[in-house]
């Protein structure tokens, strides 16, 4: 397919048109939310702020603002530990670009104590091949002084030497 | 074809700028309304589906989140229009149309205010030659409406008129973000925003929400005493680039109203999707709409324009005028796209 520019003899010996740039820019504004307002604005206080279903008794956090099941507003606030158990999480051996965590380092689901759903984090202050699924873990957070309106209060998860959770505490959220 | 009808339709209260909250938390107490009026939910509605653009909030699968606002769980069978709710609707309809379901929940939402809306809107342009030059949405309909009066077809007075009643209509719509009164003269002496248009001839950027619940036959009856029954539906597309249509003219949807069969009898309302003054004009044109047609009795896009929700809202809010015996039979028009691009008639009827 195409048009044969030979017939068209202004263009016999024009190169063709192969590709074009069409720069794109948007900036945004992004609105966190009732929900993930009051989270963050907890999370500057050093609290861990739930928030529970009326009808599942599910504890969401973050929050969101609705159960995600049953489609209705999360109101109830519940404060939370700063203890958790890891779910699952992947040990980082590729460096990319962008990188600022020194390879091999650990990404991990940990479900807080009293949660149904697990918070994303970093498993640090232990060898990267001990970390596994059951083991527990407490924040470490940033200190007072540099608390900000941001999940980056903390730095990372650290083991608390407490035995392994059972399996059974965590199998529904893997 | 199976009977099918609007049977409930609600709508927030459209804003500026909503920063409270986000878009699960404004879409969620919309929906929630709907469950309630009706008594169905996630769980017995036969379909849902969605319309929205990731482009409002900057953030690629944005509609699956909002998901969260409707509780589906066990897995629903569900979809998404990366357009406005009407085309979700229309999506639904004919769900409904191969038999095996018999309602269906269609939301959408347009939370505007996170980003530059008339620069948005210049990523639905044709992106070869014309997205690279930056025409906002404002400029661009402004060339619509320089060619229209240039054509003869309409005077910036006939613009003008279209601005005072709708935003006179509003008065009486609680979910309006713009109205009040005004007269020809006021508007004609304000200064242009982007020539032949003033302020008064563009949307309001708004932030909102809007949902819908449709039935057949028996079931639409059971959940609404007097059903608005959806007797035709038809959506049409033109070509992409400004420069080969007329845009002076809607083709499109004077055959997407033939294909839904406006003309089969006397209309008393219309609701269209004409977010710039001179746009109703065309519009009212192709789809052969007398003088005794009240057009926009909401206040139409004018009042508030949540884009990709604006559109459905025409549709519901001439549903809701038939359900609450207004009127018996209705056109509903929503539009997408520069300069009426694409779009979509509905035709709506009471019984007896």
């Amino acid at each position: 397919m195409g048009i044969d520019l030979t017939t068209i003899p202004a263009l016999a010996d024009v190169e063709p048109v192969r590709s074009t740039k069409t720069p794109l820019h948007l900036d945004y504004e992004y609105t966190a939310g009732a929900a993930s307002s009051r989270f963050l604005r907890a999370v500057k206080e050093k609290k861990l702020m739930g928030q529970r279903c009326p009808k599942c008794g599910k504890v969401y956090l973050p929050p969101r603002g609705a159960c995600p099941t049953d489609g209705v507003p999360t109101t109830d606030e519940v404060e939370l530990p700063h203890t958790g158990t890891v779910t699952t999480f992947c040990v980082v051996n590729v460096p990319f670009h962008g990188q600022q965590m020194e390879i091999p380092y650990v990404s991990a689901n940990v479900l807080v104590d009293g949660a149904d759903l697990p918070l994303f984090g970093l498993i640090q202050e232990m060898p990267a091949h001990d970390v596994r699924m059951g083991l527990r873990v407490e924040a470490v957070w940033k200190d007072d002084d540099e608390l900000e309106t941001s999940l980056e209060n903390i730095k990372w998860w650290r083991p608390t030497g407490e035995p392994d959770a059972d399996p059974s505490t965590y199998e529904g959220q893997m | 074809m199976r009977d099918v009808a609007v049977v409930a339709f609600a709508q927030s209260k459209h804003e500026r700028r909503i920063e409270g909250y986000n878009e699960i938390e404004m879409m969620m107490p919309v929906v929630g309304e709907l469950w309630e009026r009706t008594g169905l939910s996630a769980n017995t509605v036969g379909f849902t589906c969605s319309g929205s653009t990731d482009f409002l909030a900057g953030q690629a699968f944005s509609f699956v989140t909002i998901l969260d606002a409707i509780g589906p769980w066990p897995p629903i069978s569900e979809s998404h229009v990366e357009a406005d709710g009407a085309w979700a609707l229309y999506e639904a309809w004919v769900k409904l149309q191969m038999g095996e379901i018999d309602s269906a929940l269609i939301y959408s939402y347009g939370k505007s205010s996170p980003g530059d809306l008339p620069k948005v809107l210049t990523t639905q342009l044709e992106p070869y030659v014309t997205a690279p030059l930056w025409p906002d949405a404002v400029s661009i309909a402004g060339l619509q409406a320089r060619a229209l009066l240039d054509s003869g077809k309409a005077t910036e007075a006939d613009l003008a008129e279209v601005a005072v009643r709708s935003r006179g209509n509003a008065k009486a719509n609680p979910k309006a973000q713009l109205a009040g009164d005004f007269t020809v003269e006021q508007i004609l002496a304000e200064p242009y925003l982007a020539n032949p248009l003033r302020k008064h001839d563009c949307p309001p950027i708004t932030d909102g929400a809007a949902a819908m619940i449709i039935a057949a036959g028996d079931l639409a009856r059971e959940l609404c005493e007097r059903p608005a029954w959806i007797r035709g539906i038809d959506h049409r597309v033109e070509a992409h680039a400004l420069g080969v249509r007329d845009l002076t003219d809607s083709p499109s949807t004077r055959l997407a109203g033939q294909k839904a069969g406006v003309g089969d009898g006397k209309i008393d309302i219309a609701e269209l999707h004409a977010p710039f003054t001179h746009q109703e004009l065309i519009l009212a044109d192709a789809l052969g709409l007398g003088d005794d047609v009240a057009v926009n009795p909401s206040g139409g896009a004018l009042a508030a324009n949540p884009v990709m929700a604006a559109g459905l809202i025409r549709i519901g809010e001439a549903a809701e005028r038939i359900t609450a015996g207004g009127a018996d039979r209705a056109v509903a028009h929503a539009t997408s796209g520069p300069c009426l691009q694409q779009n979509l008639v509905c035709v709506l009827e009471g019984e007896g």
